[in-house]
């Protein structure tokens, strides 16, 4: 068993996938049930993963025995441990919790809300372990067009956000498709390690930068990095809850694992200012993103905008590339997936008997002081509130950009938190403090046991791994970030 | 010297027990409040335990798991530290008792939230108090902003919904601003500890030294209400009065000034901030402060805005004392800290128990009060008077350190303007008690509860104690002293 | 010049241009779709070879460069799986927000989205 570590996660949701629709036979609630065990299943085997390299080690597989470079390898390091970790954790609790959003949005039709979002699932956590870039390509379509399926999978909006994302979205993939292709007709390799290795001698040619290039702007588009976010706002707001319990929290995250994988591992950023525009651009989308979210009068509106704005830290610190700065980043991967996740699930719970998604509609949380709680927590790590996790992986963020003398990252980044204390102020407000209305009244004291377990669990882990978020980062992040920080 | 101790740490037990213990008790009121005063009582009794210790010069320090690698969640129970966090308890304890009183009388709704908040409040408080490095220091900072906002808006009406988003734009800004200065502090001196005499080496970039010094002021300066930070302050004045009484006493404006004292003591040193030329501008931020607060406190006619204003001025007499560079100026600031917890909590709740039993809260409407309620207006006279620093009273005791301070460091701009502010402190709060005792005579005595009579008569015996005797129950002065002489350096 | 990639470069700024410009939804698609195998061509292009033999070997010793480069030819096989799938995803929402609007013009879709969607913000 040991020894299949790399491809079990995903093998595992896949195989969940597979098996919803048969299990829907016996019933709606058994299709749920192997849903959740099949992403809980993923989970435990992810963290499996996670304990078998920690403290550095790398386990490469030979997917079938083929050996790399003809073959497709599978590679399991620190870095691809944890990421996959949490995002198989994070979509686990999520799914586990969406469960009366899903009947409520779905009715009958809840398992096949299920088997796609294990397709997503596995696409996902199949670009974590992915050793060669048309792998990635491959599972990050896998995962995307599943979820455009699942956004589409709402009211009418939710068609046209659906049909944006899916031509946006696919424009991406193509664009990473023809990097890929660039480098390829220079060294004649897609793995990774291979391409490594040969890349250095072509570096002046104009195919690799236009490589590089393509590939950049195609995960770009992906990760929705402003000012390439146009199709997240609608798809995120649009997506029906449960959908929106489980993309806007996952679905960004493993396209940046990609290109922070692409950019230092396979492509290096010292022979290009790739990394230097992108942390610059990061930094932007902090503030646009900030910004937008500040605007908003739809929560779920509000909720979108600030991912673009915290995809933005990740970016930054990937961009940044030294050792704090990537540790940030990749310590924000798991930090904003729990704190969307739990975001959007109380959320979620909230809409289920609110007049509408308006700021000025939800006023429920003091007849429902658990989910309310849980929002407030979730807001603190947004805010970087310290000992909420958020406030973490924004202090190594910061230590980063002050070691890279970059003293205008250091103001985004304060500036970005300072954003988000406003707009998450504005939507705790008005969850608290909104008038009671008539309809909320006669609502349910507080949400089903299922949300109410999955937004604990969400809260707890949040001040959980800022608590312990040193043993994350002796163990996992510093050696994954030491690795391929730049000196500069 | 540094002891390993349990102790600090299980300061801090009481009152995040107190939190959950408040919560899960909310139905059952007696209870509820029977914990608040339990946790209040066992926080004081530990922050007291290592007081002996720590006034023989032991620093009790207890080091828990990593913050972040390298950097612990470090608490240290140095002479600053206990002293602050004493100050803290023992007034959490005698504000309990007067809470319970308050909010039965007024019959105030959403008590949980109250108490639970008021625990958190002063679990943050006593944290930051025995912090012993920034960023210890800076996470119970943060808890305290978030955990001191329901207090603010406790009221629910539109206006404190306004109050406390300014509070928290206000202190998130600062809160901001402070996580920057901690970073940078990180980067540059490579380490994060407070150490007597300060961390920042001397040889690092003046425009760098510039910077974070001014980071530091807005972070810290914001909860310290210094102007032009302050205006939050007195709109926060619509939290109930137990509230802003143990806000502007301990927690959280003095918690700002207490980051001050801090980040002068024990990052900068008074010696490269004198070097750097800061010394001078944070003085002189207090002067204007401490004249411009006061001169606007004669025109207040709420009572609690008075206050408030008399907050803002009083406080920057702390920020003066460390400012001023010299030994005796830093004992005189810090001991300020003490002089004005007790006699700010005095005024605020006079000014509570004139609302509970009269409910008026405006000057004009407070003719002959003074003869309904003597005890309490009694008290209100002594601790305005001994606040603004005439003999015998902790005021006094404070402010002529301060004095004497600035006459040795030969700040006499420094000495008028304190001189000058104890005439505006008299002119503010003469009109009030004037017009409680000469007042048209009201039908009969009608004191307040003796739940909230006691706690005010008992702080203001305490101004009176350390005026009398600096190092009576509690030896604060010998603390400030120690304190001094520990940051001046050899 | 080398002609089959400058077609490799018009048909990809064709198909950008056909998404960007156009307003009709399923003439963006096709844009899409002519974007698409505009990269597909541009791979196998990278293979092809003059006189390059079928990559079948017999048996014994091999001269690879005799053959056309398998690897991108199986390559695209996938991405034509991936094409075809999220083609397919693509018609059907175009199917279903006919059914719902009665048009496929993005005006008059996103005209009537908004329409939608304002009665919940009339509260504000």
């Amino acid at each position: 068993m040991g020894a299949h570590l790399p491809i079990l996660p995903t093998l595992l949701a896949l195989a969940g996938a597979l098996l919803v629709p048969i299990a829907a036979l016996a019933g709606r609630r058994a299709a749920e049930g192997v849903a959740v065990v099949a992403a809980g299943a993923a989970g435990l085997a992810a963290l499996a993963g996670v304990a078998e390299v920690a403290g550095g080690g790398v386990r490469r597989y030979a997917v079938a025995g083929w050996p790399a470079p003809w073959g497709i390898e599978l590679v399991l390091d620190p870095l691809s441990a944890f990421t996959s970790a949490a995002i198989a954790c994070v979509a686990a609790v999520a799914l586990a919790g969406a469960g009366p959003a899903a009947r409520a949005a779905f009715g009958g039709a809840a398992p096949r809300f299920y088997a796609l979002a294990l397709v997503v699932l596995t696409g996902l956590l199949g670009i974590t372990v992915s050793g060669d870039l048309f792998n990635v390509f491959v599972f990050l379509e896998i995962s995307s067009i599943a979820g455009y399926a699942l956004v589409a999978s709402g009211a009418a909006p939710a068609l046209a956000a659906g049909f944006r994302y899916l031509v946006l979205g696919t424009v991406g993939a193509s664009f990473y498709l023809l990097g890929v292709g660039l480098l390829y007709a220079l060294t004649g390799t897609l793995n990774m390690g291979d391409l490594a290795a040969r890349l250095p001698a072509v570096s002046a040619s104009p195919l690799f930068a236009g490589g590089v290039g393509f590939i950049v702007v195609g995960l770009a588009i992906k990760i929705a990095l402003f000012p390439l976010h146009g199709w997240l706002p609608d798809a995120y707001t649009h997506a029906p809850p449960p959908v929106a319990a489980l993309l806007p929290a996952v679905a960004t995250k493993a396209p940046a694992y990609a290109l922070a994988r692409t950019l230092l591992y396979v492509i290096r950023p010292d022979e290009l200012p790739v990394a230097t525009a992108l942390a610059w651009a990061g930094a932007g989308a902090v503030v646009a993103g900030g910004l937008f979210a500040l605007r908003q009068t739809d929560a779920r509106r509000l909720l979108a905008y600030s991912s673009v704005s915290q995809m933005g830290y990740i970016v930054l610190g990937v961009g940044l590339a030294n050792g704090a700065a990537l540790t940030g980043a990749y310590l924000h991967v798991l930090n904003h997936a729990v704190m969307k996740a739990s975001l959007f699930l109380a959320l979620g719970a909230l809409l289920l008997d609110a007049r509408g998604p308006s700021l000025s509609a939800l006023s429920l949380a003091s007849r429902r002081p658990l989910i309310g709680g849980c929002m407030v927590v979730a807001a603190l790590s947004m805010v970087g509130v310290p000992p909420a996790a958020g406030f973490f992986s924004k202090w190594y963020l910061l230590q980063g950009a002050i070691e890279a003398g970059q003293p205008v990252l250091v103001a985004a980044i304060l500036l970005g938190s300072l954003l988000a204390a406003v707009y998450m102020y504005r939507l705790t407000e008005a969850v608290w403090f909104g008038p009671e209305d008539a309809r909320a009244a006669g609502g349910r004291a507080e949400a089903a046991p299922a949300v109410l377990a999955a937004l604990l669990v969400l809260a707890v882990a949040t001040l959980g791994v800022g608590l312990g978020n040193a043993v994350i980062v002796d163990r996992l992040l510093a050696p994954a970030a030491t690795a391929t920080a730049t000196a500069r | 010297m540094e002891v390993a101790s349990p102790l600090p740490a299980a300061a801090l037990v009481p009152a995040a027990a107190a939190v959950a213990l408040i919560v899960l008790s909310r139905r059952r009121p007696p209870l509820r409040e029977a914990w608040s005063v339990l946790a209040a009582a066992a926080q004081t009794a530990l922050v007291a335990a290592m007081i002996p210790a720590v006034s023989a010069g032991a620093r009790p320090t207890w080091e828990g798991p990593a913050l972040v690698p390298g950097v612990p969640v470090l608490l240290r129970a140095d002479a600053l530290g206990i002293l602050f966090a004493a100050l803290a308890s023992g007034l959490w304890l005698v504000t309990t008792v007067y809470s319970i009183g308050y909010v039965r009388a007024l019959a105030e709704p959403r008590q949980t939230r109250y108490f639970a908040c008021f625990a958190l409040c002063l679990f943050a408080t006593v944290g930051l108090a025995l912090a012993g490095n920034l960023l210890t220091f800076f996470g119970f900072f943060e808890i305290l902003t978030v955990a001191a906002y329901p207090l603010v808006v406790h009221k629910g009406t539109e206006e404190a919904a306004r109050a406390g988003r300014i509070y928290l734009l206000y202190t998130l800004t600062g809160g901001t601003a402070l996580l920057g200065a901690v970073a940078w502090t990180a980067a540059l001196a490579g380490t994060l500890d407070f150490r007597p005499g300060g961390i920042l080496p001397a040889g690092a970039a003046p425009a760098a030294l510039w910077g974070l010094f001014i980071l530091f002021v807005v972070g810290c300066g914001v909860k310290a209400a210094v102007v032009p930070l302050h205006t939050w302050l007195p709109l926060a004045m619509i939290a109930p009065t137990p509230v802003s009484a143990l806000l502007h006493a301990v927690a959280v404006v003095k918690a700002g000034v207490f980051g001050v004292v801090r980040v002068v003591g024990f990052v900068f040193g008074p010696g490269l901030l004198g070097d750097m030329g800061a010394a001078g501008l944070l003085a002189g931020l207090a002067l204007a402060t401490i004249l411009l607060a006061s001169l606007v406190a004669l025109a207040q006619d709420n009572l609690k805005r008075l206050l408030a204003f008399s907050t803002i001025s009083q406080l920057s007499y702390v920020i003066l004392g460390v400012a001023l560079g010299t030994e005796t100026g830093f004992a005189g600031g810090v001991l300020h800290i003490a002089s004005h917890a007790l006699l700010k909590i005095t005024l605020f709740f006079c000014a509570g128990a004139i609302y509970v039993t009269a409910h008026v809260e405006r000057i004009s409407d407070m003719g002959g009060i003074g003869r309904r309620m003597p005890l309490t207006m009694g008290a209100f006279a002594a601790a305005a008077f001994m606040l603004a620093g005439l003999p015998p009273g902790a005021g006094f005791t404070s402010k002529w350190r301060l004095l004497e301070g600035a006459a040795q460091g030969g700040a006499w701009l420094a000495v008028l303007v304190l001189l000058a502010s104890v005439v505006l402190n008299v002119a503010y709060f003469t009109p009030v008690i004037v017009r409680a005792f000469a007042g048209p005579a009201a039908p009969g005595r009608a004191e307040a509860p003796a739940s909230l009579l006691v706690p005010l008569l008992l702080t203001a015996a305490g101004g009176l104690a350390l005026g009398l005797v600096p190092d009576g129950v509690l030896p604060a002065l010998s603390l400030a002293q120690a304190i001094a002489r520990s940051v001046s350096g050899p | 010049m080398n002609w089959p990639y400058a077609a490799v470069v018009v048909l990809l700024v064709l198909g950008l241009y056909t998404i960007i410009a156009q307003r009709n939804l399923l003439k963006k698609l096709v844009g899409l779709t002519i974007f698409q195998t505009a990269v597909m061509l541009f791979f196998l292009l990278s293979s092809a070879k003059r006189q390059g033999a079928l990559p079948i070997v017999p048996s014994g010793p091999v001269d690879p460069a005799a053959y056309m480069n398998p690897l991108p030819h199986a390559l695209m096989l996938t991405a034509i799986v991936v094409m075809v799938a999220s083609t397919g995803v693509a018609l059907a929402i175009l199917i279903r927000l006919y059914a719902a609007y009665g048009s496929l013009e993005e005006d008059v879709i996103a005209e009537r989205v908004l329409a939608e969607s304002r009665p919940l913000d009339t509260a504000e």
